[in-house]
């Protein structure tokens, strides 16, 4: 790990950290009955492996849905979305789902844990769509659960749980398949101050310890001080505030 | 954690729901056995392959008796391989509520007119050497726990006897068992000869009714005519009647029963279906959410799919499997006290086959739909909607 973090380090220094995602011309539109909604418009962003990016925005200015095009959950209506050189308009819907499996994890506002499965099985779901074998599984889960720093309570069902908690579980989920990019849309939207700086603070520390990607959706300016780049987006279109 | 155990957490989230959806899955099921069992045991049972008989009747009257000249006079008849007279005998064992079929026969010809019937040689030894022996259905010793040579009171109450008393005393000659596939009723036989010669006077040489067997050659409706038309004249006509017309004729009876059987099923299981496809549209709108983050972690459309039709298909199988278990479980003591009035009944392998084959069509239809929805569900709209 500390041999990682020297390489990232001096990659950060000499600025030539690889872009991870690229996107060019991004538009996107929903059809609302008969009329045509232009959410995003000639959209062209580029983040580098390693960023963490905060991206804020008045409600309904498109933020999600950009996330949602990022993690290969929707398609673009126009334009490409490049994920380590992958055009994912060109995969098939089965592959695409491959590749989230491998590529990202997703952290929501209210957790979207699965409520009949304890926060050991809600982590260890994703690892259905590996080679590892239960005992593997399990292990790797609980390892997961310890990165976020949740190591009693494993066997609780997410409703006997906290929201800081379970948003842990979340981040404990969106980690074990080890992605390179993890999207979160607004993760501290429903949490108290402490608890929020306490997740905050978590994702931070992913992002420099295991060099994850990070890309965030939040309405809260503090939040956004965590991040490394601040875009700001109104109307389909995007500012960079800071880097 | 596996995609058994995902199956399995979501059939436990809701135990209310799924134990009573399972219950009446069971009950279903179980009905089902038990209807096919009855409606076979009715409309089952074939005559036995080159057997011909012919049953005969006094013409006017099922009560009315006939003479035993008529039977000695059939049995000369170059038709007639085997004749047997019958009656009537009543009475009980011990309690009132002891019932079973009890008749005099003509133990020399009776298990010649059945072949069918399955009887041990020194069983009919033992019946011809003395004449208060009697054969009685396995299944109706088992239930007196007789053993062979016991002695066996009944109390009459259809024939007075000589001594003005009702009593009689039989001793066990030993068992017979009716093959599974035969309609023939189980029953308590005694010796015609012993009947005849103990009941009094002015009820003497009368017969309830006879069975003939035909020489296998023979049409049995050329005996039925000779028979007929020998006694049409005398002051007991009789009335015969192939044992397949008289079948034909007791199942189109029965044929009814088991068509409304086989209606109450019908309206059953519809009803059952209509429940849990309910109850299976129910659950996957409450999950609508869920399904699409397994779908957003990076499972198949496909995956989701076959997720949603294995519950129903799980819970649909386990209740079949259970039903008919239980049936199983039930088949003694139904045979108990069914056996008496339907002949045989038992559980069959092939209606639990079908009981199976019917749970997985009710799993596929009642999953289909929900696994269809679940596989076209569009994530990004179903997310927005958990918000
Ligand atoms: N499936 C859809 N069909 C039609 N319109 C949609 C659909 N999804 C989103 N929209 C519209 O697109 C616009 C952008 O939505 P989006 O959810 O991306 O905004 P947002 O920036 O995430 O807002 P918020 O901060 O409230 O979460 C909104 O006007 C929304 O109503
Ligand atoms: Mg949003």
């Amino acid at each position: 790990m500390s041999q990682l973090d020297d390489q990232v380090s001096i990659r950060d220094t000499l600025n030539l950290k690889k872009v991870l995602i690229e996107c060019q011309n991004l538009t996107h539109t929903y059809k609302r009955g008969g009329e045509t909604l232009t959410v995003l418009s000639d959209l062209n962003l580029t983040i580098r492996q390693g960023d963490f990016v905060a991206l804020m925005g008045p409600s309904g200015s498109g933020k999600t849905t950009l996330l949602n095009l990022l993690g290969g959950l929707d398609r673009v209506s126009s334009g490409v979305v490049r994920i380590q050189g992958v055009a994912l308009d060109q995969l098939s819907e089965s592959t695409l789902a491959d590749w989230r499996a491998q590529t990202v994890g997703f952290i929501f506002q209210f957790y979207n844990l699965l409520p009949m499965l304890s926060a050991l099985g809600n982590v260890e779901l994703p690892l259905l769509l590996t080679k590892l074998n239960s005992k593997e599984r399990r292990h790797r889960a609980q390892t997961a659960l310890t990165i976020v720093g949740l190591t009693d309570r494993t066997k609780h069902k997410p409703s006997e749980l906290s929201g800081g908690q379970q948003q842990r579980v979340a981040i404990a989920r969106a980690l074990v398949a080890d992605p390179e990019l993890l999207v979160c849309d607004e993760p501290t939207g429903d949490l108290d101050r402490d608890t929020a700086d306490e997740i905050l603070a978590l994702l931070k520390m992913l992002n420099q310890q295991y060099g994850k990607t990070i890309v965030m959706v939040t309405h809260d300016p503090k939040a956004a001080e965590y991040a490394s780049t601040l875009l700001h987006m109104d109307k389909g279109v995007l500012l960079s505030l800071r880097t | 954690m596996s995609s058994v155990g995902l199956v399995l957490a979501n059939l436990r989230w809701k135990p209310t729901r799924t134990v009573l959806t399972f219950l009446s899955l069971v009950i279903a099921f179980v009905l089902f056995m038990l209807l096919r069992a009855i409606s076979t045991a009715f409309t089952g049972g074939t005559t036995v392959a080159g057997v011909q008989r012919v049953m005969l009747d006094a013409k006017y009257s099922m009560t009315d008796n006939l003479p035993i000249a008529h039977i000695n006079a059939i049995r000369m008849m170059p038709e007639v391989a085997a004749i047997t007279q019958m009656s009537w005998f009543g009475g009980y064992y011990q309690d009132p509520k002891n019932e079973f079929a009890k008749a005099p026969v003509d133990h020399q010809t009776f298990f010649t007119v059945f072949p069918e019937l399955l009887v041990e040689k020194d069983v009919l030894e033992r019946f011809a050497e003395s004449k208060r022996a009697v054969v009685v259905e396995t299944g109706i010793a088992q239930r007196f726990g007789w053993q062979t040579g016991d002695v066996i009171p009944i109390k009459g109450d259809i024939w007075p006897k000589q001594d003005g008393s009702w009593d009689w005393e039989f001793v066990l000659a030993g068992t017979y068992t009716v093959p599974i596939d035969s309609r023939i009723q189980p029953w308590f036989l005694l010796r015609y000869d012993y009947f005849n010669e103990s009941v009094m006077d002015w009820v003497k040489d009368q017969v309830g009714w006879a069975v003939v067997r035909v020489v296998d050659e023979i049409d049995p409706q050329q005996l039925i005519q000779t028979i007929d038309g020998q006694f049409e004249m005398s002051s007991d006509p009789t009335k015969s009647l192939s044992e397949d017309d008289y079948a034909r004729q007791f199942a189109s009876q029965l044929g009814d029963m088991a068509l409304i059987a086989t209606m109450i099923l019908g309206a059953v299981f519809f009803t059952i279906l209509l429940l849990t496809a309910n109850v299976a549209s129910l659950s996957f709108n409450e999950r609508i959410v869920d399904l699409a983050v397994i779908k957003t972690l990076g499972f198949g459309n496909h995956y989701v799919g076959l997720l949603v039709l294995s519950e129903a298909m799980t819970l649909c199988v386990l209740g079949a499997l259970t039903g008919v278990a239980i049936s199983y479980g039930l088949e003694p003591l139904l045979q108990q006290n069914l056996v008496p009035i339907v002949g045989n009944f038992q559980m069959y392998l092939w209606d639990a086959v079908l009981a199976l084959a019917l749970a997985v069509a009710i799993g596929v239809v009642i999953g289909v739909h929900p696994a269809a929805a679940a596989v076209y569900l569009p994530i990004v709209e179903a997310l927005r909607e958990g918000q």
